[in-house]
């Protein structure tokens, strides 16, 4: 096999050129796909971290569920929705929400219960309602901490999103897997090595994007 | 339109009783707080003062119910608060803690806007009462409005907080030691200025702290309090400093009660003596001090008298460790050197 890896990545170029708009379409749909889970595992972890961060048990069941979700393997869980999802974006999203829920969530309960008890009680004792304390006192002195767990769930997301193509999803994983099923023939690598590293662009991208949210969205006073 | 009916009648404060107020926790034998009854006079300042622990700190903050209370009743103005909504209560009370929890993530305008906004005054009514009760507590607007509380020192943080519990003009003030974790020179310069402020804003004021020097200092009237908030003795300062109701309350002063109560005593109003000497024989001292410097002064120079010096060289009089000792024993027991 040794005489196929310099073979592979000389025509790594010529087999991009050839599939670029392939590859941008799938560029594309890999984000937009990421996107879509995100925003929705975003609303919901969040929401889920606002309503059960201050009772014990909710709180312990909430993170739990979303930790025993992650651990489940990606290809199963897949295999699981697909019955009920049929293939391509629905599972593919459902499954990435899923994936996504652990580190919003448990970032949203541990940012919000991170705010000072002084902070609390001073905004208590000016006469501002629980959900007025929760929302322009609490969410805002958490928002960096959840904006975190948001990050990581990109990045996580990003990276099941390939295994996505096993149920006919959207995205690069599209190539990865032709790659591996034609393992042996001449465009096999080409095919694995530019969906990977398609993939990497695109977590990269995302990273720096972060970078940029978080210095717009941070709250003028919590700027280190 | 006012929350407390003579707010508006009288700008000062306003009345409050606590009336066998008890605060039990449930699964504990003792309660923290036991049949606490006691009236606070308009515009009086009182002083809640103990030991870690006693009590003091639960004590006030069930008069706006941040602990509710488990029996008895709190009025304000004659209001009953355990039947007014917590939320809108606590908009007309001021309320200043030790560890002040500025919000971090709004500038201090907005911090102390906070209130106003709360209680849906017009824009404009807001930042002028914000930018007016800035340069009250003396933070010159310009320069700090549009900060946030991590680029302030202890004491300017310390000092927005006060705004803060002002800014909506709340008959009724809460204060939970709020110089506490501030340092010696910071802690006095705010205390000053706080006295400053009382004596120009006239609040119904109850103030927590452990500091008994500081109760003297600031005080109308103290109450020292004991185990489960037990009222050992409520006076003004010199009433305590002079007779103590109890060893607990002795202790409590700890030594120096008579040095403590010539720190009460200012020298205007007190009775000096003739002198019979030139004036520049003997030291000199402004009135605006109290019988403390006086003998201060004794002290350090070992002088026999000194001459009370008004700012436009005018002797007022002298006065000699005899005359010191004679102000000690001529204050009346109660309500003496207090306003």
């Amino acid at each position: 096999m040794a005489y196929s890896v310099p073979a592979g990545l000389g025509g790594l170029t010529t087999f991009v050129a050839g599939r670029s708009d392939d590859l941008l379409e799938m560029l594309v749909s890999h984000l937009l796909v990421v996107l879509v889970s995100v925003v929705l595992a975003t609303v919901l972890g969040v929401g889920v971290g606002l309503l059960v961060w201050d009772r014990r048990i909710a709180r312990s069941v909430a993170v739990t569920t979303a930790a025993i979700i992650l651990t489940v393997p990606s290809l199963a869980l897949l295999a699981i929705l697909s019955p009920f999802l049929g293939l391509g974006w629905g599972p593919t999203v459902v499954a990435l929400v899923l994936y996504s829920l652990l580190p919003i969530v448990r970032n949203t309960v541990v940012g919000l219960r991170e705010v000072p008890d002084a902070v609390l009680e001073s905004a208590r004792g000016m006469g501002m309602a629980p959900r007025t304390v929760l929302l322009r006192i609490q969410l805002p002195l958490a928002w960096p901490v959840i904006l975190t767990g948001i990050r990581v769930a990109t990045q996580l997301a990003i990276g099941i999103a390939a295994i996505g193509a096993y149920v006919a999803g959207p995205g690069l994983g599209q190539f990865i897997f032709r790659g591996l099923s034609s393992l042996g023939s001449v465009n096999a690598l080409n095919y694995v090595l530019s969906g990977t590293v398609g993939v990497i662009l695109i977590a990269l991208l995302a990273d720096a994007l972060f970078v940029l949210i978080t210095r717009v969205t941070t709250p003028g006073g919590l700027r280190a | 339109m006012s929350f407390f009916p003579s707010a508006a009648a009288t700008p000062g404060g306003v009345s409050i009783e606590l009336d066998q107020v008890t605060k039990t926790y449930p699964g504990q034998p003792a309660s923290a707080v036991d049949s606490f009854s006691l009236r606070v006079e308009p515009g009086e300042l009182v002083m809640f003062v103990g030991p870690s622990g006693c009590g003091k700190t639960t004590t006030m903050k069930m008069i706006n119910r941040i602990i509710e209370p488990t029996s008895g009743s709190i009025r304000i103005d004659g209001q009953d608060v355990l039947g007014l909504p917590p939320d809108q209560l606590r908009r007309h009370i001021g309320y200043v803690i030790q560890q002040i929890g500025l919000f971090p993530h709004m500038t201090i305008a907005d911090n102390v806007a906070t209130v106003p906004r709360l209680l849906g005054w017009s824009r404009k009514r807001t930042s002028e009462r914000v930018e007016e009760l800035l340069h009250t507590v003396r933070l010159d607007p310009a320069q700090f409005a549009h900060r946030y509380p991590r680029q302030l020192s202890g004491g300017q943080q310390q000092r927005a907080g006060v705004a803060r519990a002002l800014a909506a003009d709340p008959p009724v003030m809460l204060m939970d030691e709020p110089f506490g974790a501030t340092d010696p020179i910071t802690r006095e310069g705010l205390q000053a200025e706080f006295l400053r402020l009382q004596s120009s804003i006239g609040k119904t004021i109850i103030f927590v702290t452990h500091d008994f020097d500081e109760a003297v200092r600031l005080g109308d009237r103290i109450a020292v309090l004991g185990e489960r908030s037990r009222i050992e003795q409520f006076d003004t300062p010199a009433a305590i400093l002079t007779a103590p109701a109890n060893d607990y309350v002795a202790s409590f002063i700890g030594s120096g009660a008579a040095l403590k109560r010539l720190a009460l005593l200012p020298l205007t109003g007190a009775r000096l003596s003739e002198a019979a000497w030139p004036l520049g024989q003997q030291p000199r001292l402004d009135p605006a001090g109290t019988m403390r410097d006086a003998l201060d002064l004794l002290v350090v120079t070992g002088a026999a008298a000194v001459d009370v010096v008004d700012g436009s060289g005018r002797r007022l009089g002298a006065l000699t460790h005899g005359d010191i000792s004679a102000a000690l024993v001529g204050v009346p027991a109660t309500g003496g050197a207090a306003s």
